[in-house]
């Protein structure tokens, strides 16, 4: 649904936020992007969408390329930016102005997110807190059903309630047809939501990989000691000894460590890519 | 629901879902939860829960019917019981076996409060 093919992008052309990136993303499927700031998550998300251009290589998405911005693409993708600018009109003004650039928009699945999330009806939307902006703007993007559903740190500025909520929704909203791709550092947010995992740094793509296949190869858990076991990846001290990520050497399937995952990935880059064999 | 942090997710959904059995909240035949509803509810990835309706679908505790959705098997207890008792021996006893030995509780001393226990939790009815 999502097609990379040797994408390179930057904001000078004597430095490339990332080079030669080549990935495909399928339907059905929750991806999240990971990576420290400034690795160009949100910069890959929005060539992806269309707001800006990659410098060389082709992006195609759900069959379009997206700096084309043909309508038929655009009615299709839906991207919730980290920073939203809403106009100053009321939800049903909103509604009215830009639902019907969404073919596939549902009304009714649209009024039941928003009393879900406990949204004011009659304030303008300007007048709403970020977070309730926030939630308002998710709430409209599930409802446009397009095929893809980009979001750039959406949980940022939910509250404690909302962020259960938002899983909820999202969780809901996955169908065979449908891909989402969520950028984030709040790992512990997507905890459970996502089922594939991308991590972005130095330019190049350093693991992509469903969950499945995760667990498959490493096992996260607790070690009383780390000294002779070079099945171990990554470790930091804890109260049992040490919490590590390590070579799955039997058929063990233990629960995925997002954040252990990411900084085991981070401090050891060549042997993650040996165990994944690229 | 509480995940624990050990264990992978879609097999902690079986533990869950064989518990509801077990406890008679959906009897054999009657409808369990869709992928979704329970995806939604648990607030976890479908993929996940559908992971776990194949499992529990191979260890024929649930099955599949087109267009009604999942349900309990008829031997569905007797399967449940198999399957934990499967795991408790495989994965839960050798933890228990590891404490005994590192400190020092011999087999005697675990009989006798294994019956003590018992005789308290389950006494039986005259």
């Amino acid at each position: 649904m999502i097609h990379l093919d040797r994408v390179s992008f930057g904001y000078s052309k004597q430095k490339l936020l990332f080079e030669d990136l080549s990935m495909e993303l399928l339907p059905g499927h929750i991806y999240g992007l990971l990576g420290k700031n400034g690795a160009g998550k949100s910069s890959l998300l929005r060539n992806m969408v269309g707001l800006l251009f990659p410098l060389a290589g082709t992006i195609k998405v759900a069959g379009f390329e997206p700096r084309k911005r043909f309508p038929a693409f655009l009615q299709d993708v839906f991207f919730i930016p980290e920073e939203i600018y809403l106009p100053s009109v009321t939800i049903e003004k909103y509604l009215q102005m830009l639902a019907p650039f969404y073919p596939k928009f549902d009304e009714h699945q649209f009024r039941e997110h928003i009393s879900e999330m406990d949204l004011p009806k009659n304030n303008k939307l300007t007048g709403m807190s970020f977070g309730q902006k926030k939630k308002f703007l998710i709430a409209f993007a599930l409802a446009a059903n397009t095929r893809v559903l980009i979001m750039d740190e959406p949980t940022n500025g939910l509250d404690i309630p909302s962020k259960s909520q938002f899983r909820k929704l999202v969780s809901c909203a996955l169908n065979k047809d449908r891909l989402i791709l969520i950028s984030t550092h709040q790992v512990r947010d997507l905890d459970n939501l996502i089922d594939s995992i991308i991590i972005l740094e130095d330019s190049r793509i350093l693991l992509k990989h469903s969950l499945d296949v995760v667990t498959e190869r490493l096992c996260f858990g607790t070690l009383s000691t780390i000294a002779y076991d070079d099945r171990v990846i990554y470790s930091e001290p804890s109260l049992r000894g040490y919490k590590a990520v390590f070579e799955n050497s039997g058929h063990e399937e233990s629960r995925v460590d997002l954040e252990q995952l990411f900084n085991a990935v981070m401090e050891n880059p060549d042997r993650i890519q040996k165990i994944f064999n690229y | 629901m509480e995940f624990k942090d050990k264990q992978a997710i879609y097999l902690q959904i079986a533990d869950y879902l064989c518990e509801q059995i077990l406890l008679g909240k959906w009897p054999p035949g009657e409808r369990i939860p869709s992928v979704r509803d329970l995806a939604g509810m648990l607030e976890v990835n479908p993929n996940t829960v559908m992971r776990t309706y194949d499992f529990l679908q191979n260890k024929e505790i649930i099955y599949n019917k087109r267009g009604i959705g999942y349900s309990a098997d008829e031997n569905a207890l007797a399967k449940i019981l198999a399957y934990r008792k499967e795991r408790f021996l495989e994965i839960e006893m050798p933890e228990v076996f590891r404490t005994l030995h590192i400190l020092n509780i011999s087999m005697e001393e675990l009989g006798v409060r294994y019956e003590k226990f018992i005789a308290e939790h389950f006494p039986v009815i005259k």
